[in-house]
């Protein structure tokens, strides 16, 4: 545990990322990496259980987003929404041997949302911000259930059965902890 | 164009996870390229996916890690990808087949060869790298049941055309069906237009016996 990295703000992570893009920038993405290389290898190695293939997926996921920095969009989220998505893609590539089918959004029938995109960066870190403390404030029973069905590859009645407890108990703790998490998102 | 039947909760929660198998994720990933509500909500579960990665509790980047990624870097320096390039081209007409599923089928509707189901209906298969699904195009005439129609599993049905009516409820453009096994329902395409639909399936299951694989199109399973 580095309690003292675990604060790094993150505003700050988007200004390290967007400075990768647009200078390649190895000093701030060392910064990026030694905060986020050992969470992305715990994320793959809690899938895998294997310790060298989750420090191969990590290193796999890092390559990308040094590779990808420029399409990062402070707009449209935080910095640890965006490797997320990229870790859980590698991992997708690399376990289902499968490219993730995803939309295009440059795509000539792709229906655009109505709002207008305005600038959102500020209001992408608040909903960071209140998400976690949605999340700090959830129940253990609800954030284990919502880890489960990030991290693990099992649908919602294998997590039943590993937990030996009903599948109606599973979607309902899943649906409360989105409820209240959902509800933190749209505040204003 | 108005949606009313969209992705539940634990299906785009699989998606947003990555556990979805890649036909089940190619119905839902084309609902979405349609349906900027249910892309709101894929949005607050990858914010949800962030925020648990940034919680993870882990020991620090090891020097060797940062200098194992450094020689990475070094050598692959030169392919660096730029902003994703704008594909729209003014003034052509919109294809019916939206991302992913256009690549998937190797063009719009109308350069596709369709096979006969018989009965006026026809298909195109979907060639998929994942065995656990069948994904299939589906072109059903006007006022005609969808053919086919005894599933064991799970079924999604995305329509792309036309609209069908399964009892009360119509789907048409841009609406998904989820239906399991314990669902009884008859779809049958509207009057007036043929409807296009995708639908994705569980694989039949294959058993091993010489037998049974036998018997397995006798009995239907
Ligand atoms: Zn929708």
């Amino acid at each position: 545990m580095d309690e003292s990295d675990q604060e790094q703000p993150t505003d700050d992570m988007s200004g390290l990322l967007v400075s990768v893009g647009l200078n390649r920038d190895v000093e701030a993405f060392e910064v990026l990496f030694r905060h986020y290389a050992p969470r992305v290898k715990a994320y793959m190695a809690r899938l895998s259980r294997d310790g060298t293939a989750a420090e191969e997926l990590m290193q796999e996921t890092m390559m990308v987003v040094w590779n990808k920095a420029a399409q990062f969009e402070p707009s449209r989220g935080t910095v640890s929404t965006w490797i997320y998505t990229i870790a859980r893609n590698v991992r997708v590539d690399v376990y289902r041997r499968t490219k993730r089918p995803e939309f295009d959004l440059n795509d000539p029938a792709f229906v655009q949302d109505d709002a207008a995109p305005a600038d959102k960066a500020f209001e992408a870190f608040q909903e960071a911000e209140r998400l976690r403390r949605a999340m700090a404030a959830l129940p253990a029973e609800q954030l284990d259930l919502l880890k489960r069905s990030f991290y693990e590859d099992s649908s919602h009645s294998a997590i039943a059965e590993a937990l030996s407890i009903p599948l109606g108990t599973v979607k309902s703790r899943i649906r409360l902890a989105f409820a209240k998490l959902r509800a933190a998102l749209e505040e204003r | 164009m108005s949606i009313n039947h969209h992705i539940s909760d634990e299906l785009l929660l699989r998606y947003a996870s990555g556990e979805l198998a890649e036909g089940w994720s190619l119905a839902v990933a084309t609902h979405l390229a349609l349906c900027p509500s249910c892309r709101q909500r894929l949005s607050k579960m990858e914010t949800i996916g962030g925020a648990l990665l940034e919680n993870i509790s882990t020991g620090a980047a090891s020097d060797d890690a940062w200098a194992r990624m450094r020689r990475r870097m070094d050598k692959a320096d030169v392919r660096v990808s730029q902003p994703m390039e704008d594909h729209r081209q003014a003034g052509r007409a919109e294809p019916i087949l939206p991302e992913p599923l256009r690549s998937y089928l190797g063009g719009d509707i109308d350069s596709l060869k369709w096979r006969s189901l018989g009965m006026g209906a026809y298909q195109i298969p979907i060639r998929l790298a994942d065995t656990s699904t069948i994904a299939r195009l589906l072109r059903i005439p006007a006022g005609k049941p969808v053919p086919e129609h005894g599933h064991a599993g799970q079924e999604l049905t995305l329509v792309l055309a036309g609209s069908f009516r399964d009892g009360s409820d119509v789907f048409a453009r841009g609406d998904l069906e989820e239906a399991d096994a314990s669902l009884t329902h008859q779809p049958l395409a509207s009057e007036g237009e043929d409807c296009i639909c995708l639908a994705v399936t569980d694989a039949p299951l294959k058993f091993k016996s010489w037998l049974v694989r036998l018997i397995q199109p006798v009995l239907g399973i």
